[in-house]
């Protein structure tokens, strides 16, 4: 019966051979480049992941932008965040008080990437008991405007 | 002693084989990936049909689901199945025909009809060419004819055809979607009426049907209908090109046998093709020769903005009788009970697939005309001219197979019929009608389709069987075993077998179209400013309960994870509570799902920014749980909500709340 080991043996050694070539290569080419991490993170230094880079904001709130943005926010946003209290996610009021104009944005026009890259994003993700922020197909011109409401509440 | 050295050396052999085996395998894997294709793995098909995850097939694929009733979509070549779209029958999955919005389009002139068998797929063209805007489909059994949205992939209309008893030679496109048809498989009387059986061939007619399709909006309506002899209409097409205008029907039974037409509907040596000049029609019903006729039929209609369907009653529909409008069907005799009847792209010859011979009868519109032009008649029936069979043939493939039954082209000058007895397709070439290749099919092939190849420009990459018969083809199932599709390539001189996979129903026709001309104009979501859904609440500030008398409307919201109201009081048994339920998600992918324990319905399935209803009266006190049936996040579970029911005679008072 010894044969039957030796059959045995051959055939995996050939096989494992074989393999392990293949193997070698894939690994090669997956290894990830490893970021270095920030020392210290300060929310109201973070503009967030998404196309708003620089926002400038007038010092008097634009009281009919806001309007527009009170009507968006209370179609599109408020079955999750109520303006003055926690809800489902964190209430937009005073949010610019601990948040970048460019964050809130981007929190709002990308949120899949911002909970799954944005520092901040993450953490309120694991606060707010991993209830994901939605994507609610808002424009910019939309975004903006619910930028201005929230300078009211 | 003896044995054991036997075997050794044997095994010593085989050890040998395997090692030089495994070496060469090894070897193989080093050489380049060209000369790897070209060599040892130029007959594995598997890397032909593999689309690697996360990639796209090359073409869609829209099946028809037969007896099922439905519409499946698949991919190819991979021959994944991508959805499957409720037409004719109920969809409990989708509350297709149980949600209060679905449940018109399902209306007929009999009633509401849960079921019937979808036979052939057609997609609108334009200039001859699929433009992915619609597919149209018939219902056989309860004559109809559906239009599916492909921007949707919802059914958007169902149009009941009157006069008719089986709508099997439909619906078949003209060139720029100018009308779909429908032919009828079954001669019924005329008007419809409580007469003897054996008065077939005096009370009954057959009526060919052509509903005209809005350019815009693709609204359908029967513009007008011929009355012919109580012939069966069994399959038609459409001319392109030169013979854009006409539309060309096949007939058998025209013996006219109303019993036994197994023996009774194959006397005669050739049956008829009908050919209709419609541009001829529209000249004759401006003339106002069209009849109108009294007619009971529904149109339904699903409207995007409302989310919602409605079924109109139809009372009155146009006749054009051929006897008063000379030129408008001309006959063309066919040997054998011609079956499919396919147009090749440049308009020229209509081949007739006669099912019960061995030949390939394929006929010249040019010499139509001019047979037409001198009059070639043999005789005159019903008022209908029935040309002379030699004057109009372009030629014959002889001999080609057993039972043809359907054609299609490539679009380099080539037809493949498909041959059921002989379970086989067979290409020729167009012109000299001879035999070029055949390939066997398993098994009983009825259909095959390439895609854009019955359109002028096809796209002649793949072919897809649609077989009749499965038998040891998969893993047996009991004695009821899936339908089944067969993929072949064929670019080369020789068609190749690829791939087969599974059908819903009994696959009929199919329709195929280049990915790239639906993909662009896929919906993602509804829009909720656009949302007229007269029950619609466009966030949970709108939700609420009313009462009417016994009715209950709940104006319900639904956004991950939870339900506004989620907790609802004052309901009594026997009420009749209507759950409209919206989706507040804007993103792609969200749906969210509905249901409520006990309440002898199927869940609503809610897309993004849609609302849908679905009804309950609950018949025993108690609190119910409902739930979101469809995971929708982390917090799926969690998506939940209870309803009490009280007795009928109770004062619990009506109320509904969230998070209080």
């Amino acid at each position: 019966m010894k044969i039957i080991y030796l059959i045995i043996f051959l055939v995996v050694t050939t096989a494992i051979s074989c393999g392990s070539g293949k193997q070698g290569a894939d690994a090669d080419k997956g290894t990830e480049q490893k970021t270095g991490e920030a020392t210290v993170h300060d929310p109201m230094k973070n503009k967030g992941i998404g196309p708003i880079k620089n926002i400038v904001i007038a010092n008097e709130i634009d009281l009919e932008m806001a309007a527009k943005g009170e009507e968006i926010y209370n179609l599109k946003c408020k079955a999750c965040h109520k303006p003055t209290e926690k809800f489902i996610g964190p209430a937009p009021k005073g949010v610019l008080d601990r948040r970048t104009p460019e964050w809130v944005m981007n929190m709002i026009l990308n949120p899949e990437l911002m909970i799954k890259e944005d520092p901040d994003a993450k953490a309120l993700l694991i606060e707010y008991n991993m209830a994901p922020m939605a994507n609610q197909g808002i424009t910019e011109e939309e975004a903006r405007a619910m930028l201005e409401y929230f300078r009211t509440l | 002693m003896k044995y054991i050295n036997k075997m050794k050396s044997v095994l010593t052999l085989i050890v040998i084989a395997l090692i030089v085996a495994g070496i060469s395998s090894c070897g193989q894997q080093a050489k380049d990936t060209d000369a790897f294709r070209k060599g040892a793995l130029s007959s594995d098909v598997a890397s032909r049909v593999y689309v690697a995850p996360g990639e796209y097939d090359e073409f869609y694929a829209f099946v028809s689901g037969g007896f099922s009733g439905q519409l499946a979509v698949y991919g190819l070549p991979s021959g994944r199945l991508l959805r499957v779209i409720p037409v004719f029958s109920v969809d409990p999955e989708k509350a297709y025909g149980f949600s209060e919005e679905t449940k018109p389009m399902l209306e007929t002139s009999f009633g509401f009809q849960p079921w019937d068998d979808a036979h052939h797929p057609e997609l609108s063209q334009t200039d001859g060419n699929t433009d992915g805007r619609w597919c149209f489909i018939n219902g056989n059994n309860t004559p109809r004819v559906a239009r599916i949205d492909l921007t949707t992939f919802e059914t958007a209309e169902i149009i009941e055809i009157p006069n008719s008893g089986g709508n099997h030679s439909s619906p078949f496109t003209t060139e720029n979607t100018e009308y779909v048809v429908a032919g009828t498989r079954f001669s019924v009387p005329y008007p419809q009426q409580d007469v003897a059986i054996n008065t077939y061939a005096d009370k009954f007619k057959g009526m060919l049907s052509f509903i005209k399709v809005n350019p815009e909006s693709g609204l359908m309506n029967i513009e007008f209908q011929v009355l012919l002899p109580a012939f069966d209409y069994d399959l038609a097409h459409s001319g392109k090109g030169k013979s854009h205008g006409w539309t060309f029907f096949t007939s058998y039974n025209t013996e006219k046998a109303s019993t036994l037409l197994e023996v009774g509907a194959s006397q005669n040596d050739k049956d008829f093709i009908a050919a209709i000049n419609w541009k001829k029609a529209e000249e004759y019903l401006a003339q106002g020769k069209g009849h109108d006729v009294p007619a009971n039929y529904k149109h339904n209609v699903y409207d995007e903005a409302t989310h919602m369907a409605t079924s109109n009653q139809m009372n009155t529909v146009k006749v054009l009788l051929p006897e008063e409008c000379p030129g408008l069907v001309y006959f063309l005799p066919t040997p054998k009970s011609p079956h499919g009847i396919d147009v090749d792209p440049t308009g020229e010859y209509i081949v007739g697939n006669g099912k019960l011979s061995a030949d390939l009868t394929v006929h010249s519109f040019t010499n139509m005309i001019a047979a037409i032009d001198n009059k070639e008649y043999d005789t005159i029936i019903e008022g209908i001219p029935v040309l002379k069979f030699e004057k109009v043939l372009a030629g014959t493939v002889k001999a080609a197979g057993l039972g043809p039954l359907h054609t299609e082209f490539d679009g380099r000058g080539n037809g493949y019929t498909s041959f059921f007895i002989s379970s086989e397709i067979v290409k020729w070439k167009v012109g000299t009608w001879e035999v070029l290749d055949r390939v066997s099919t398993y098994y009983s092939i009825g259909h095959l389709m390439i895609p854009g190849g019955d359109s002028k420009n096809p796209q002649g990459k793949y072919m897809v069987a649609m077989n009749k018969i499965t038998k040891d083809r998969y893993l047996p199932t009991g004695p009821e075993v899936t339908q089944s599709a067969q993929l072949f390539d064929i670019t080369g001189d020789k068609m190749e077998l690829l791939l087969d996979f599974p059908t819903i129903g009994e696959p009929h026709y199919a329709q195929g179209i280049s990915a790239d001309r639906i993909v662009s104009k896929s919906k993602k979501i509804y829009k909720l400013e656009e949302n007229n859904h007269p029950y619609v609440a466009k966030s949970e500030d709108a939700t609420k309960v009313v009462r009417e008398g016994k009715d209950v409307h709940v104006y319900m919201t639904m956004i991950r994870s939870h339900f506004s109201p989620d907790n609802i009081e004052g309901i009594k048994v026997g009420d009749k509570v209507y759950f409209h339920v919206t989706n507040l998600e804007q993103d792609y992918d969200v749906p969210h799902g509905f249901s409520v324990m006990g309440f002898e319905n199927a869940e609503i399935l809610v897309m993004p920014g849609q609302t849908e209803t679905i009804t309950w009266v609950p018949s025993r006190v108690g609190v119910y749980p409902f739930y979101c049936t469809d995971f929708c996040s982390a917090l799926h579970q969690e998506m939940q909500g209870y309803i009490r029911v009280s007795a009928a005679n109770s004062t619990t008072e009506l109320k509904w709340s969230l998070g209080e």
